[in-house]
């Protein structure tokens, strides 16, 4: 009998027992489609977020108020333990103590409310020196970004984000026109290209004001962190060395200083956590398609048996028996890998709406090979000991 | 038995000058159940001549399956030769037991043993199958087989839409489609009422007689043995007593009479 034949026989097999194909294929899609949906989700927040710091240029050193690794302060947002805050004075004092190379960067971020005509919108303002378009390396669409007498003057000058200009000036060019921020008023100097992105913020629901301004318009004298970005690369460990002894004196231990690929690196390790986890459901899943996928296999064991002894008993050989199981068992774990496979991948990406993903071909190919190594081995090793019994017995079995 | 049969002593068969197609010499069989040993067959001698129609006989328990068992190559036996056509088969490989059961003997269950959600031609085709033969050819010999046994309007249904009778026969259809030499039938008419175990004896015989296949049945049922030319009857794993029939039933003028409205 060739393998043709043996094909056919499976088929009709198959189709013979449409249920049992069904609830077999089942396991395995469900299996696949989990895993592959989930580690889609953990791989996709964790490009996500990695790519949104690299998105802030290169070569950048973070200065946070409080201590992070003594636990005494906590991440960098002006938290209640925080004693002591930065302030412009300090950031300039570090832009003279490093020169004119190495970009010094204050920032605040902090909610805001612009304000069309009669259109209110809830949006974030981000501040900085005449030093951001260049050191966060950002992309105008229109317009430009703030002059160094703008932040001196405390200009009430704003640059926005793709989302606001779409829910502010939904069919005018914002260029010279007036919004206002926080019920001040200010002029749009420039319009930033949709970058897409929604896990940490929209970056696209920002607006961008002078330092000073920000200051007065929040009334405050702290800026929430200072950013550097060192002019060469290979001096970033240096640069960090001298922010760090520069900030000393005034600060003792109560601050923290990062480079990028320091800050990249802890949010990996969280996000990477983050991963594992889904992971460890996804695994469950699999778990628990693959005892699916047994359950009705072993189930149907007496029945398959009969089945064998009667083709034996007709003449079936060992080879005959065997290839026809094995082919069964392939034919439904690759159909159900298949299924699995187009389910969670359509599954990501129609999730893309709520929550970055991104497919991993590991994920794809350990939770296809689990699922259809159970599949087949369940399907298979039963065959293979009815295959050796007499037929008599094969048709006795209870 | 009856009046117009004649009792000959054991150990006076014998082809004479026909061929022996099937034998048993000095065949037991024992199974072991809970340290408990069951001898099913204990020793057993039996000849089957070439185009004979041969009835096994025997009360319950006496080892008639397992006999048939044992002669169909479908189980082996503890102790004891067989021989298929003069090929001993003790010496055969699975494999090769199984090309013997598939060419040249038809096993016909009382229990049917029919492939589930399979249709009748699928099931009339599977031993074709595993002979290697193909396509047309192998429907249009399953399609023959099945008008043989009345079914061509039936190809398509399946067992579970058959009744016990048409089930046996589209059984009988599946033995006799390889064109084997012998068909063995154990209890065939055990599971049907009256009228459909006729219909399933005439066929039977009716490849005995048109055919020159040879026949070998088991049943529990006098009028159903006496189909046959021959009887043997068993007890405790041994042939006790074998009968040669004088005055055979013929199935088709049984059949006739029954529907006639004629007494049993
Ligand atoms: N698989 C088995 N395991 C243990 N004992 C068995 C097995 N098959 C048959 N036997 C025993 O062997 C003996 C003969 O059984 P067998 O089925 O051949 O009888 P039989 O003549 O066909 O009976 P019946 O007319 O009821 O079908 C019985 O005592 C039975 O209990
Ligand atoms: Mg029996």
């Amino acid at each position: 009998m060739n393998l043709k034949e043996s094909f056919r026989i499976a088929l009709r097999a198959l189709n013979a027992n449409k249920v049992r194909s069904l609830l077999t294929m089942l396991g395995v899609i469900i299996g696949v489609a989990a895993v592959i949906l989930l580690v889609a989700i953990g791989t996709g927040v964790q490009d996500e977020v990695t790519g949104s710091i690299e998105g802030l240029g290169s070569n950048l050193i973070f200065a946070f108020p409080g201590n992070v690794e003594q636990g005494g302060g906590g991440g960098g947002g002006p938290g209640g333990s925080i004693q002591k805050q930065f302030s412009l004075d300090d950031a300039e004092m570090l832009q003279r103590r490093l020169g004119p190379d190495d970009k010094v960067v204050p920032v605040i971020q902090a909610a805001a409310i612009a304000k069309v005509g009669n259109r209110e919108w809830r949006t974030t303002m981000a501040a900085g020196n005449e030093y951001s378009g260049e050191v966060f390396s950002a992309d105008y669409a229109s317009g430009r970004g703030y002059y160094r007498s703008e932040v001196s003057a405390s200009s009430r000058v704003v640059i926005i984000g793709a989302s606001v200009q779409k829910e502010l000036f939904p069919n005018k060019d914002p260029l010279g026109e007036y919004m206002d921020v926080n019920g001040q008023r200010f002029r749009v100097i420039g319009t930033l290209v949709e970058q897409g992105g929604s896990l940490t913020g929209d970056q696209d629901n920002q607006i961008y004001l002078p330092i000073t301004t920000a200051q007065r318009l929040l009334g405050t004298r702290d800026i929430s962190i200072i950013i550097v970005k060192a002019a060469d690369a290979t001096q970033i460990d240096l640069i960090q060395q001298r922010i760090k002894r520069a900030l000393k004196p005034r600060f003792g231990e109560e601050f923290s200083v990062f480079t990028q690929q320091e800050t990249l690196g802890i949010l990996s390790q969280l996000l990477g956590t983050l991963t594992v986890m889904l992971a460890g459901i996804a695994g469950i899943s699999l778990l628990v398609g693959g005892i699916g996928i047994m359950n009705i296999m072993l189930v149907s064991v007496s029945e398959r048996t009969r089945e064998i002894g009667i083709r034996k008993a007709v003449g079936a050989k060992t080879y005959d028996i065997m290839s026809q199981f094995v082919i069964e068992a392939i034919v439904l774990s690759v159909a159900g890998g298949v299924i699995g496979i187009t389910i969670g991948w359509l599954g990501s990406e129609a999730l893309k709406v709520v929550v970055p993903t991104q497919v991993t071909p590991w994920a794809v190919a350990l939770a296809f090979l689990f699922s259809a190594g159970v599949g087949v081995f369940f399907g298979v090793y039963p065959a293979y000991r009815a295959s050796r019994l007499d037929p008599i017995e094969a048709l006795r079995y209870e | 038995m009856s009046e117009n049969s004649e009792t000959t002593p054991i150990g006076a068969r014998g082809c004479e000058s026909r061929r022996v197609v099937l034998e048993a010499r000095d065949v037991s069989k024992c199974y072991v159940l809970d340290e408990i040993e069951v001898h099913a067959l204990r020793g057993l001698d039996l000849e089957v001549c070439d185009g004979e129609m041969l009835a096994i006989i025997g009360p319950s328990g006496s080892g008639k399956s397992t006999l048939m068992h044992i002669i169909g190559l479908l189980d082996r036996p503890s102790s004891g030769i067989v021989t298929v056509e003069g090929e001993e088969v003790s010496s055969m490989l699975p494999n090769q037991l199984a090309a013997v059961r598939n060419k040249r003997i038809g096993f016909v269950f009382q229990s049917f043993n029919l492939l589930a959600r399979t249709t009748a031609l699928a099931n009339v085709e599977l031993p074709l199958v595993y002979s290697g033969v193909s396509g047309a050819e192998r429907s249009r010999r399953a399609k023959e087989a099945l008008e043989r046994v009345g079914l061509g309007d039936r190809l398509n249904h399946l067992p579970n839409q058959l009744s016990g009778g048409q089930q046996q026969r589209v059984a009988i259809a599946r033995a006799l489609v390889t064109e084997p030499s012998i068909v063995l039938a154990d209890e065939p008419t055990g599971n049907l009422d009256t009228r459909s175990g006729m219909e399933v004896m005439s066929i039977l015989q009716d490849l005995n007689t048109e055919h020159g296949i040879t026949v070998v049945l088991v049943t529990h049922d006098d009028m159903v043995s006496r189909h046959a030319q021959r009887i043997v009857a068993l007890r405790d794993g041994k042939v006790v007593r074998e009968e040669i029939v004088e005055k055979r039933v013929i199935a088709h003028e049984r059949r006739a009479k029954f529907d006639a409205g004629g007494e049993e």
